[in-house]
């Protein structure tokens, strides 16, 4: 053992046999890298998941307890006229134990100290008591301070003297946007199956994907890429981690235990953990933590603990459960606010402090949904009819920070809004399914929001037929189109519309029709220009591959049982999957745009296919109609880099199947041998009977004599 | 290419065999009564009636004069080809799973299931060139591993017996001592069926984890690997061109839950060098238990879960396709 490991020492026990000599250099190994088997250690106990494991419960079971400074110091008379006050401001944010509120009086002069301790029944009581009165104010002189108990001993802690923080060397980092400059502009994707992840190029030109990383049991659930593709991010027991570069190293860790769910800012600044626990007792409630984390330091900016029902959507409407992500993030690269649904209010929280934008929600009485616009930190809210109908629904868009309403549409006999967003953020569509007169049923219809226009005017889709309902929408990426699936029967129509005449005026027009189609699903490139309608789950994977410039079809396809349709982030290549939703089949095809097929990976228990999100193009908008322009031109050097790869391809296949013949024929002489020599022995098995091969037949006349019958026959 | 369709069983079909001459075509059914047909043209000559539970598979002479099946009614019968008659039968007591004549038909390779407790086996009997000659005594027992053997062959010159099985391991044993030679952990389920290259020199495995793989007869080294995207239940080696047979689909229980096409009820052709997949013939509207090369190459058969036998006579692009 002592030899193996001769200095410098590693800093983990390794059970290695004293008879091998590992011959590794410690300082070249990075222990980050290496990977146990699942499940076993090696006998290296792990250090990772116990610093990571903060107690779920507070430390030193003070939590619920918070300190009250700069309170009124009082003579005894008024004592406890002061204790009311404090307990009904106090008693609002939580339940103040039995003997739980305690404000000391000096012994001399019989006057309160200006300071009380009070103590809830839980921490999460106190946290909120702190967020919440922390500055309140009782009068002009009378400024609250409060702090948790626990924090005393932090706060103490910090040394008087001011020492300057050590200056760390400058360390480069990796470019975490390598993979941008791919020769070949090939984009990447990441499959999860099994317990493998595996991050490929998509290889159009050799027909295949090719690996770029792979990594057994890199995550317990997921992965997901950041909204930019900098990152990936896995999580783990103890937390989510994020990785990057062309390393793939480990960038940071986000310890959060037994962290479930997790969402990037769309600017990729900050990530939100979520983690929930199944309460011990069926009685209480499930606890549900989500933190804020700044990515480039790794550092908790917030943490928002409490209830599930405080978290779950519906307001007033009733309890709906959590749906992910509980805080949607406003448009744009800034990361500004962001903001989620509370009971009649939206909270919006400022990233500058992590705290209430203004300290106080958005009120909006019976608020049920809401989303931002993609480009802009604007809110669209849906109120629904209260119940006696006298308030009629609302759609309202409202801007944040100033919180004006800019816009508000009423609407009655509502039955369900559902808010479209254009990913440009030029325009708002929203379904809007009403009652029919008897209340019986629904029938659907749209508003229609310019968002860029002077005072945004609306305009209203109707559909005609009013039994027919809409399966599924969708907006163009950079256009001024939408598609609808629309339909009674298992046959859908699917119309497009575009929200331009023909002569560029703004007006809603009808582009086309297509009558009875196999689909249930829209996908849009997102450049534009063409859609897939697809087909999915009940469907059997039906694909149509449709130019909605030239309004015609492409190509159809099928990929049967498809799960999932997701277009690479260039609008060059679909990719259709097969998830483990479905016990068959399971696996991914890729397809060019035009809906040609260009090659097909099976993969049992297959989870995940997620394309490489790319940033936003750095050319502007002429620059690129140049480039559109001269296509043809430009496009004749890939063509050929093309042709001369497919070539060199066809080479190597035919090198490869040729080297598999020669050893394979060698093997077939090699056992011929044996064949050869065998055939005496073999003969002899047979008692003699030489032929092995089928041209050796004997000819052998046999001749039989049957007797028919006989019959006896009496002559005369 | 149009198969003829051959209805004559009315259970899952579970084995197919050539004669050597490929003028005859033997099938085994779930349904007691061995069956012989003309390859040709598929018409029934006739059946084989005297067992009493599944017939798993069946082996014929070099001349087509006998023919040996193994039942799960726990006998395996000797029979005259042309007069269908039982010429013997040997009481095994426990299941017979597989059987096959050896190199010079001296000698019956029998396979039996686990029963009771008991381990399955591998018998070793004497076949006498005169079946009034023929006794029931037992040359050898080999006790095998926990769970069935699906199926077991005579290696070349009697020498060896492989067997492959339940547990997914492939083994070699001494024929004379019943020593085990070799084994590989080669798939990660259920070997159901096994079939020899016609001289013997390799064979192929089907395997439940959905592939089947290649070996050398007298090293058991795994030379090749067939992927297909369903269980195999049946392979076959081309004894004409180098192309190897898969044919298998989802499980039988499950055929009623999703539509037909999910299935994949089809034979697929691979290139037996190249590994690739070369195409696939359609049909069955259930797995596929069994198939056979003519021994000409000329054409295959197949036997399906749905009870039916489909002849195919190979067109002749399938002759001048290039690999």
């Amino acid at each position: 053992m002592a030899d193996v490991m001769a200095p410098p020492t590693p800093p983990h026990e390794v059970a290695a046999k004293d008879d091998i000599t590992l011959d590794i250099d410690w300082s070249q190994v990075n222990l980050d890298e290496i990977q146990l088997p699942p499940g076993d250690d090696l006998g290296i106990h792990s250090d990772e998941e116990e610093d990571d494991e903060p107690d779920l419960e507070t430390e030193s079971g003070f939590g619920n307890i918070i300190v009250v400074d700069n309170l009124p110091e009082v003579p005894p008379e008024k004592y406890e006229k002061l204790v009311g006050v404090i307990r009904k401001i106090f008693a609002r944010t939580g339940t103040i134990r039995e003997n739980g509120l305690w404000m000391p009086v000096d012994e001399e002069t019989k006057q309160s100290k200006g300071y009380a301790f009070i103590e809830y029944n839980t921490p999460q009581e106190a946290d909120v008591t702190k967020e919440q009165t922390d500055e309140y104010k009782l009068d002009k002189n009378h400024v609250f301070k409060v702090t948790k108990f626990d924090d005393f001993d932090k706060y103490s802690k910090v040394p008087d003297q001011y020492v300057a923080p050590e200056k760390k060397p400058y360390q480069t980092k990796e470019d975490l946007l390598w993979w941008l400059q791919d020769e070949r502009a090939r984009d990447q994707f990441v499959i999860r199956y099994a317990a493998e992840t595996e991050v490929y190029w998509n290889d159009a030109r050799l027909g295949k994907p090719d690996l770029v990383y792979h990594r057994p049991v890199w995550t317990e659930s997921f992965v997901q890429w950041s909204p930019l593709g900098s990152y990936i991010a896995t999580v783990h027991r103890p937390g989510a981690a994020i990785w990057g570069g062309e390393s793939w190293g480990r960038l940071a860790r986000f310890a959060h235990p037994q962290v479930r769910l997790l969402d990037f800012s769309p600017g990729e600044k900050y990530l939100v953990t979520y983690s929930s626990q199944e309460p011990a007792n069926p009685r209480d409630t499930q606890k549900v933590t989500l933190s804020i984390w700044d990515i480039r330091s790794g550092k908790k900016l917030r943490e928002i603990a409490g209830n599930a029902n405080d978290f779950a959507v519906g307001g007033a409407a009733g309890v709906a459960g959590i749906q992910w992500p509980i805080f949607h993030w406003a448009g744009g690269k800034e990361d500004k606010y962001f903001a989620r649904l509370g009971k009649n209010a939206i909270s919006v929280y400022d990233t500058k402090d992590m705290g209430l934008l203004d300290k106080k929600s958005v009120k909006a009485e019976g608020v049920a949904s809401f989303s931002w616009s993609p480009l802009e930190p604007l809110l669209a809210l849906y109120t629904p009819e209260t119940q006696s109908g006298n308030n009629p629904a609302r759609v309202s868009l409202v801007a944040i920070p100033s919180r004006v309403e800019l816009r508000q549409k009423n609407l009655f006999s509502v039955s369900e809004c559902k808010m479209y967003w254009h990913p440009a953020g030029e325009y708002l569509a929203v379904k809007v399914d009403r009652y029919t007169k008897t209340k019986k049923s629904t029938y659907p219809g749209f508003e229609l929001f310019r968002i860029k226009e002077r005072d945004i005017p609306i305009e209203v889709l109707e559909i005609e037929n009013k039994n027919e309902k809409v399966v599924a929408f969708a907006w163009e990426p950079k256009g001024h189109r939408f598609a609808l699936i629309h339909g009674e029967g298992p046959r859908p129509d699917v119309s497009f519309y575009s929200m331009k005449s023909k002569t560029g005026q703004d007006k809603l027009t009808l582009l086309t029709t297509l009558k009875a189609k196999q689909a249930n699903a829209l996908y849009w490139s997102p450049q534009g220009k063409f859609i897939v309608l697809a087909g999915l789950k009940a469907i059997n994977g039906q694909l149509e591959f449709f130019n909605v410039d030239e309004l015609e079809t492409m190509a159809t396809g099928e990929h049967y049982m498809a799960t999932d349709v997701d277009w690479d982030p260039t609008g060059r290549f679909v990719a259709t999957s097969v998830t483990a939703v479905q016990p068959m089949e399971n696996g991914f095809q890729v397809w060019s745009f035009q809906g040609k097929l260009l090659y097909r990976v099976t993969r049992d228990r297959f989870f995940q296919f997620l394309w490489r999100p790319r940033p936003a193009s750095l050319l502007d908008a002429s620059t690129e109609a140049e480039i559109l322009k001269n296509l043809k031109d430009l496009s004749k050097k890939y063509l050929e880099e093309d042709e001369a790869a497919e070539q060199g391809q066809n080479k190597e296949l035919l090198e490869k199947r040729r080297q598999l013949m020669d050893e394979f024929k060698a093997r077939q002489e090699h056992w011929h041998k044996f064949y050869e020599e065998e055939r005496e022995l073999r003969r002899s098995l047979r008692d003699g009977d030489e032929s092995d091969d089928e041209e050796d037949y004997e000819y052998e006349e046999v001749e039989v004599e049957e007797v028919i019958a006989v019959t006896e026959e009496i002559v005369g | 290419m149009r198969p003829l369709l051959m209805k004559g069983h009315e259970r899952p079909l579970t084995f197919l065999r050539f004669n050597r001459d490929g003028d005859l075509l033997f099938s085994c059914a779930k349904d007691h009564h061995p069956t012989v047909w003309y390859a040709d043209n598929g018409e029934r000559i006739g059946t084989y009636n005297g067992h009493n539970g599944a017939v798993w598979c069946c082996d014929v002479t070099r001349d087509s004069s006998t023919l040996v099946t193994g039942s799960a009614d726990a006998t395996v019968k000797l029979w005259d080809v042309a007069s269908g008659r039982c010429l013997y039968t040997f009481d095994m007591k426990v299941p017979v799973k597989s059987t096959e004549f050896s190199v010079g038909e001296n000698l019956l390779l029998i396979t039996t299931d686990p029963f009771m407790g008991a381990p399955s086996q591998i018998h070793v009997k004497r076949r006498a060139k005169n079946v009034e000659d023929q006794e029931d005594d037992t040359l050898l027992t080999i006790k095998g591993p926990q769970g069935r053997i699906n199926r077991a062959v005579w290696g070349p010159l009697n020498k060896t017996i492989i067997s492959a099985g339940e547990d997914g391991v492939v083994r070699m044993w001494d024929a004379e001592t019943g020593e085990l030679l070799e084994q590989r952990e080669a798939h990660e389920k259920a070997i159901s069926s096994l079939a020899l290259s016609p001289d013997g020199s390799h064979f192929i495995t089907a395997s439940a984890d959905k592939s089947a793989k290649l070996f050398d007869t007298r090293s058991l080294e795994v030379l090749k690997t067939y992927q297909a995207e369903a269980r195999v239940n049946a392979a076959a080696i081309s004894p004409l061109l180098d192309h190897v047979v898969l044919g298998g689909g989802q499980e039988a229980q499950n055929v009623t839950t999703t539509s037909s096409r999910a299935g994949k009820f089809e034979a697929k052709f691979f290139h037996k060098i190249f590994e690739e997949e070369l195409g696939g013939v359609k049909g069955h509207f259930g797995p596929i238990n069994a198939l056979a090369f003519c021994p000409d190459g000329r054409g295959f058969a197949s036997g399906g879960e749905d009870g039916y036998v489909r002849m195919h006579h190979f067109d002749p692009q399938y002759f001048t396709m290039k690999a």
